[in-house]
């Protein structure tokens, strides 16, 4: 063989190469597979492939899952419309799902279902389920601060005394859940000004974690987070949080609220029998046994199943009573983009 | 058949190099578009606040801290390696570009585990200017190697000392190198995402992954884009400045010959303290760092690496079909810049660069709107996504290709065309064997390009499909140091070719 003929072969195997790699992505893992349960998620990875696993070992089911973040996967099954592939959606936060809801495009989640979860652990509306809560907590360095110096409400902390001393993730759906429920239990105003303290007054992190890791590193006394980031690092290694205990507002404070992480099933969607059955596991004593055994740390939401015993009983928290349906966070990003935040 | 039968193949090639440029436009076109989508008074609302002046602000002070000082570092390395009497001079020159495979994100992951108190601007520009200062020691050094020392000995004969000489005759010629040099670390800064991210210090790119996430592709992304565009125009529109006319060429080949070496003398070991502590810097500190928290991992719950060979293979099935897509999309243009340099050829070249100036994300917000209203069919799969790497790194194609089929003389095709061999015969048969290794060339760099790419992969990666870049920022973005490293590590690994290739781009021309 010739170089040159050699360098010719090369290159037309070079140029056949889309073709033979169109060829291969027949592969599941490339495109929906038509027969697979659609999940769009944006709850934990882990958690939300512990739950289909275990449906499909149960049903035999197929699914298939895609995940994201709470709020751009919520605006994007709106954005897809009609089109959407998305047969179930799961979030972190219930807001990302209200926004699919007031878009018209969920069906109502079958009454059985809604029966399995415990009381306000569901919105009013009955067009979506919680299938997990969290709960806000104030994250402190025990070195720095004792608890007698902590703020007795989170609205404390817009006060110029707290300035540069506490920290906050507002980039993600977390936080702005928090604000949601901020906003309906104190209203515009209030949560406006608090907004214009934390743009001045907090040091910004990219999530809870790094929160959590910077109050442990002793970057800022306190700051806002969940709940269970905290507990899965005192679980293991307690790397991120060793120099750290958790303060929950309680008192119905804005700083108790808990959040729901919700589940729905997709009007559009051409399996709405696989999609509801997933739902009612999902809510099913055996599918939150899945969650709590998943070591997520985050509460159950079906009556009768116990949270980890790790974990303070979510009954105990004194969270502020708000029907997660009140939750808008278009109007959230809108109040933080005015602030000056986003 | 008349002679100029060239006409033949720019009557096939100026529609295709014109639907390249246009799909290369594309993005730009979309992102102003959806930013003007709410009317122009809202459109002035949003970008007339605070918020905007202060990511204006910190965009800007990154670029007037972290391009003087990619260019001093850049320049001072490469008149130390290819025109002094420095020791070890070849080791030098690979150290100075290893950089290059340590994706910048990495180098940040590295220096926040190390040093978590390295956020704000001052980590920023730390990291940024030990990550790119290479794209202006390459084009710097190489250039240094390949001019005639003559002038330069000219001017000393004329009594001026060996620093002034070079001043006054080599740096002029070095402008050309310099100024593109710098134009590729400004561009980089502007598309930066993941070390700033890393580094708490937000820019336009961070605010518009941050947009997204709100929102998904709405409008105020597309307006941050926008400025991010203009960003560009202003960035590209200085470099044509600063770049001068001032001719880099001879007439004639002449007996050029190579500048004698300067002696260094006692500043000998200075100059090998300052290129040991930027090699410490920008190469240890990330490989050091890795590799710890590889063994970190190993030790605490042994690495579980059962995740890494399927990513590992859907980023070079990613990298393989976006290289060999970019590198086919770049040729019309390539081939009718080489045959025929008219007007139509420059412009369509110059389009295909401004698209590739803009960041990652653009490309990506832009691809994802026109996909979910126009062809829904292609949305969230992976044709979309290497659509994407192919509109990014087209130029990377490019610049290589033109370099290859100048050494594809037209007379060759003419003398194919005598014998009977028609437009894509002469093409396969004469034209691209002759210029393989530029084409091999073209498709390395734009797949070690793709292996890290972040942003539109965040954005567009189907579902079920991870990159070695998106495990590596899921784990790094929660601040699991041990769970990104083993990902980290495989970015280093496959980038060192570059690295190979680029070394040779100078020493070849030596």
């Amino acid at each position: 063989m010739t170089p040159t003929l050699s360098r010719r072969t090369l290159i037309a195997a070079l140029l056949a190469s889309p073709v033979v790699l169109s060829a291969c992505s027949g592969d599941e893992k490339y495109v929906p597979d038509p027969e697979a349960l659609q999940i769009y998620s944006s709850q934990h990875q882990n958690v939300t492939e512990a739950w289909a696993r275990a449906f499909t070992d149960a049903t035999g089911i197929k699914t298939q899952v895609r995940s994201g973040t709470d709020s751009s996967m919520g605006h994007m099954i709106v954005q897809e419309g009609d089109a959407s592939p998305a047969d179930v959606f799961l979030t972190e936060n219930s807001p990302a799902m209200t926004v699919v809801e007031r878009a018209g495009m969920l069906a109502p989640v079958e009454e059985t279902t809604l029966e399995q979860v415990g009381e306000g652990r569901a919105p009013s509306s009955g067009m979506w389920t919680g299938i997990a809560a969290r709960s806000t907590v104030l994250v402190y360095n025990t070195s720095m601060i004792t608890p007698a110096e902590l703020p007795a409400s989170m609205m404390d902390l817009q006060d110029a005394a707290w300035a540069g001393r506490w920290g906050c993730a507002p980039g993600g759906a977390d936080f702005q859940a928090i604000v949601a429920g901020m906003l309906v239990d104190r209203g515009e105003e209030e949560t406006a000004a608090w907004l214009e303290g934390l743009k001045d007054g907090a040091e910004i992190y990219q999530n809870n974690i790094a929160t959590m890791k910077a109050v442990n590193a002793g970057e800022v006394p306190v700051g806002i987070m969940y709940h269970y980031y905290w507990y899965r690092d005192q679980a293991g290694t307690k790397e991120g949080s060793g120099n750290t205990e958790l303060h929950y507002f309680g008192d119905q404070d804005p700083g108790a609220f808990v959040s729901l992480s919700a589940g729905g099933v997709l009007a559009t969607t051409d399996k709405a029998d696989e999609a509801q059955q997933f739902l009612a596991y999902l809510t099913s004593p055996e599918g939150q046994e899945v969650l709590v055994s998943s070591g997520s740390m985050e509460y159950p939401v079906a009556r009768g199943v116990p949270a980890d015993p790790a974990l303070p009983p979510l009954d105990s928290l004194d969270a502020p009573l708000v029907d997660p349906s009140a939750l808008d966070s278009d109007k959230v990003v809108m109040m933080m983009t005015d602030a000056g935040i986003l | 058949m008349p002679a100029s039968s060239d006409h033949a193949p720019a009557r096939v090639l100026g529609p295709l190099a014109t639907l390249v440029a246009a799909l290369t436009l594309l993005p730009v076109v979309v992102v102003v578009v959806r930013g003007g989508a709410d009317g122009w008074s809202a459109a002035v609302d949003y970008l007339v606040r605070p918020r905007i002046g202060e990511l204006l602000a910190h965009t800007g002070w990154l670029l007037l801290l972290t391009v003087p000082a990619a260019m001093v570092l850049g320049i001072v390395a490469a008149w130390l390696v290819e025109r002094t009497d420095l020791p070890l001079a070849g080791l030098w020159r690979t150290l100075m570009l290893a950089p290059l495979a340590v994706p910048a994100f990495v180098s940040s992951y590295a220096w926040i585990s190390w040093q978590p108190q390295l956020v704000g601007l001052g980590g920023a520009v730390l990291v940024t200017t030990l990550a790119y200062f290479p794209f202006v020691f390459l084009p710097v050094a190489s250039l240094l190697r390949a001019l005639d020392g003559g002038e330069e000995e000219a001017a000393r004969s004329l009594g001026l000392g060996p620093l002034r000489a070079a001043l006054r005759t080599v740096l002029p010629r070095l402008r050309p190198a310099i100024s593109g040099g710098a134009l590729l670390v400004a561009l980089h800064l502007l598309a930066e995402y993941g070390v700033l991210e890393m580094m708490r210090y937000q820019t336009f790119t961070t605010a518009i992954l941050q947009q997204y996430a709100v929102g998904f592709s709405d409008t105020p992304g597309s307006l941050l884009a926008t400025v991010l565009v203009g960003l560009c125009l202003v960035v590209l529109a200085l470099e044509v400045a600063a770049r001068g006319r001032r001719r880099v060429a001879r007439v004639g080949s002449g007996a050029g010959r190579r500048a004698d070496p300067v002696p260094l003398r006692g500043w000998r070991a200075p100059a090998l303290v300052f290129l040991g502590a930027v090699a410490a810097l920008a190469v240890a500190v990330p490989v050091v760092m890795v590799l710890r928290w590889l063994l970190v991992g190993q030790s605490q719950r042994g690495v579980d690496l059962s995740d890494l060979g399927p990513v590992t293979l859907s980023t070079l099935a990613l990298a393989l079909a976006g290289g060999v897509l970019a590198v086919a999309l770049a040729l019309p243009g390539a081939l009718l810049l080489a045959r025929r340099h008219g007007p139509l050829a420059i412009l369509l070249e110059r389009s295909t660069f401004l698209a590739s100036a803009l960041p990652g994300v653009v490309i990506a917000l832009a691809l994802i709107g026109v996909a979910v209203d126009v062809a829904p069919a292609i949305y969230q799969t992976a044709l979309l996504l290497v659509l994407a790497y192919a509109i990014l790194f087209i130029p990377r194609a490019m610049v290589s290709l033109r370099a290859g089929l100048a050494a594809a003389p037209p007379e060759l095709s003419e003398a194919a065309r005598a014998l009977g061999a028609r437009g894509v015969s002469v093409l396969t048969r004469v034209v691209l064997p002759l210029a393989a290794p530029s084409v091999l060339g073209g498709f390395v760099l734009v797949a070690l390009a793709i292996t890290t790419e972040l942003t539109a992969t965040l954005l567009l990666a189907p579902t079920g499909v991870e990159t070695l870049a998106l495990a590596f920022w899921g784990a790094a973005d929660e601040l699991d140091y041990t769970a990104a490293a083993p990902y980290a590590a495989m970015m280093i690994a496959l980038s060192v070719p570059l690295t190979v290739v680029l070394r040779r781009q100078i020493t070849k021309e030596g």
